[in-house]
């Protein structure tokens, strides 16, 4: 198992026909994961690499029995295609566009959540249920099948620490970015309540960063319903307060979102928390030792 | 994005929230004129920089005469203006605000912003006045009101009321509120504001709520849907080496360390000026190259980064992934060829394309020390810091 995508998750990429959706979309079918439909506007009844291309989402839907969608659309126009997806049926919405107004992102939010559908994003690497399925721009190749379950708010951060596990013999069951914006779907929490009930999974890794009090959440949370160990890498310890580091979300506002309060929530969670970057994969090799000996 | 206090109260008089009278000038001589205009006494003399604390610095003046008002304006303008937002350099003043001084009866906190956990805006009020809202919030909690916003369906009156009764005003005084509330919000939401904020609002002996000091704190991915804001945008208050970046799509934030780094992907650049202190050293400033960065890029941002002279050595991470290794090679190769480099740069290149990263800057002749991994990129930068002493 893994949680959210696998190998029968049927995906529909918004915005086929851009540069960036066209690259991701090879990108993504040569990984194996199962691309069924396109849709951009006014392209309808074109084929792309053999995919077909459909006007909206709710034909693409009916057509390809598509059930989940990857939005690779330019900021002014992602909140529509987000509706859109959710208002077409679709549970999964992997929205990859970094720059959406954060106020467009209070409106989708609450649409999604009235018609039940999962946001993962937005400003996103993607998901990856490695040897399944590949939603996102990430690289492929770095990624190996196996047991531990990653979430984070960055991406070549997360590429780092994947590289890291893999070149360790450790594969991992779902990777998770949960996206660097103020407003996000999934969060922490969702995906800890879904890995700790995934069977394949054995342990997580959180990769947090300063901003925000999402990580101080999860702490609560893991508190009392995680029993599975947890490892966590906070970026920022030197980010200067009142600065906004690359991410929109990343921003110590009013002193508060620092990577040392994070830290401490979550140490006292039980959490192991890694002050050096390079050493996540040698703490998971020990935690995983320790649970198999 | 910030704005400056004159700019905010203008936009804010757009929405039917009362400022002072009042306007913002480069000269003593039409300050005078301005507090001509205004023609009574007191007025304030402002001083217009994006940070907070500018009274306790000498920013703010009360005179009593368009003489002294034109004076106040002369000493400020073009003065260096530390406060505790500012850091020790401070900033010049450019601009001054020339206004009616309000007699106040009380101060009251009113600001609008976004509740991340929430994802919707929320509106935040206290008796407090004057004081920044942090303080009051870790402090005494139980002093401020919030009234959260349904994004679908807006502010409704009853929440202006619970706000206002909330704070224990007088049922005129909570009428009088009622415009401002909505006021402030429909600005916030309009502009695409993560911030508007006004600090103090004062109650006035005559029984008035008047806006003595505004700000607003835009979001950058909404501002193109706004031109008029992004008009706004004062690069003088900005950091140069940052604006030059800004030209380039870069992400710079220049700090005070002696190791300079270039990364690509924000939370990587974080953890590497993290890794950077655990080694002993201080990270010299933040830089993104990002996701989709060019080999023109990557020489633009190599220039910027080496262009701070407390830089003793220079460390590149970068994990390849729609960015390729050599694509970041070449840019480095062709930056240090034009730019006189005399410290190490340690690269450490690792995802896609790494073998033809790594073979363009072996074969540049040029002197890069390579890092297999980021453990060991970060010892041979601390190698280097403490050879160059």
């Amino acid at each position: 198992m893994s949680i959210l995508v696998d190998e029968k998750t049927r995906v529909v990429v918004q915005g086929i026909t851009g540069n960036e959706g066209l690259f991701h979309t090879r990108q993504m079918v040569e990984y194996g994961t199962k691309v069924v439909a396109g849709m951009t506007p006014g392209k309808g009844g074109q084929k792309v690499d053999g995919i077909p291309v459909f006007n909206t989402v709710l034909e693409a839907v009916k057509e390809t029995n598509t059930n989940a969608s990857a939005i690779f659309v330019p900021p002014a126009f992602a909140a529509d295609a987000m509706m859109e997806a959710a208002d077409s049926g679709i549970r999964i919405i992997v929205c990859l566009t970094e720059g959406i107004p954060t106020l467009d992102m209070v409106m989708v939010q609450e649409y999604l959540k009235e018609r039940g559908a999962t946001l993962v994003g937005p400003n996103t690497p993607g998901i990856i249920s490695p040897g399944k399925c590949k939603i996102g721009v990430m690289a492929g190749y770095i990624h190996k099948q196996g047991t531990v379950g990653i979430m984070s708010r960055s991406g070549t951060l997360t590429y780092e620490v994947v590289d890291q596990l893999t070149k360790k013999g450790i594969g991992q069951s779902t990777c998770v970015g949960i996206g660097g914006d103020q407003i996000i779907g999934l969060d922490y929490v969702d995906l800890l309540a879904f890995f700790e009930k995934d069977p394949e999974t054995e342990a997580m890794i959180m990769i947090g960063e300063i901003g925000g009090t999402a990580e101080e959440e999860a702490a609560r949370f893991i508190e009392k319903h995680v029993s599975k160990p947890v490892l966590a890498f906070i970026a920022g310890l030197t980010a200067p307060p009142g600065r906004r580091m690359g991410h929109a979300g990343a921003i110590i506002a009013g002193g508060k979102g620092t990577a040392k309060e994070k830290m401490e929530a979550l140490g006292k969670a039980g959490v192991r928390v890694v002050r050096n970057p390079a050493l996540v994969g040698e703490e998971m090799e020990t935690i995983l030792k320790g649970r198999r000996s | 994005m910030k704005i400056h206090e004159y700019q905010a109260k203008e936009i804010l008089k757009g929405y039917g929230v009362s400022v002072p009278k009042g306007r913002a000038t480069e000269t003593p001589g039409e300050a005078r004129r301005i507090a001509e205009e205004i023609g009574r006494k007191p007025i304030v003399v402002k001083a217009q920089i994006h940070a907070g604390g500018r009274g306790k610095g000498g920013g703010v003046q009360v005179v009593n005469s368009p003489e002294e008002a034109e004076k106040a304006a002369q000493k400020m303008l073009g003065m260096t203006l530390i406060t505790h937002q500012t850091g020790p350099a401070g900033r010049i003043v450019r601009k001054v605000l020339i206004e009616e001084g309000v007699d106040i009866k009380e101060e009251v906190y009113l600001g609008v912003v976004v509740d991340r956990s929430r994802a919707c805006p929320v509106i935040m009020a206290s008796r407090e006045g004057g004081m920044e809202i942090e303080k009051v919030a870790a402090e005494s909690p139980e002093k401020i009101v919030k009234e959260w916003v349904d994004p679908s369906i807006g502010l409704k009156p009853f929440q202006v009321n619970k706000i206002g009764y909330g704070l224990g005003l007088e049922p005129a005084q909570v009428g009088k509120m009622r415009n401002i509330v909505f006021g402030l919000f429909k600005a916030f939401y309009e502009k695409d504001c993560l911030l508007a904020e006004v600090n103090p609002l004062v109650l006035t002996k005559g029984g008035d709520f008047i806006a003595l000091d505004a700000k607003m704190n835009f979001d950058d991915n909404g501002l193109f849907r706004h031109k008029e804001i992004a008009a706004l945008r004062d690069l003088n208050e900005e950091a140069p080496l940052e604006v030059e970046a800004s030209k380039y799509n870069l992400n710079y934030i220049k700090l005070d360390g002696n190791v300079g780094c270039m990364v690509n992907g924000a939370g990587l650049a974080m953890a590497t000026m993290d890794i950077i202190k655990v080694t002993g050293a201080e990270p010299a400033n933040f830089l993104d190259v990002g996701g989709g960065a060019t080999v023109e890029m990557v020489k633009n941002g190599f220039k910027i980064l080496m262009s701070d002279p407390g830089i003793k050595v220079v460390f590149i991470n970068i994990f390849g992934g729609i960015l390729r290794c050599d694509t970041l090679a070449k840019g480095v190769t062709e930056a240090v060829r034009e730019v006189n480099v005399n410290v190490p740069v340690v690269v450490r290149l690792e995802g896609t394309n790494v073998e033809e990263g790594r073979k363009v800057l072996n074969e540049s002749g040029l002197n890069f020390t390579v890092a297999i991994g980021m453990k060991d990129g970060a010892e041979k930068v601390a190698e280097a810091v403490k050879t160059k002493g």
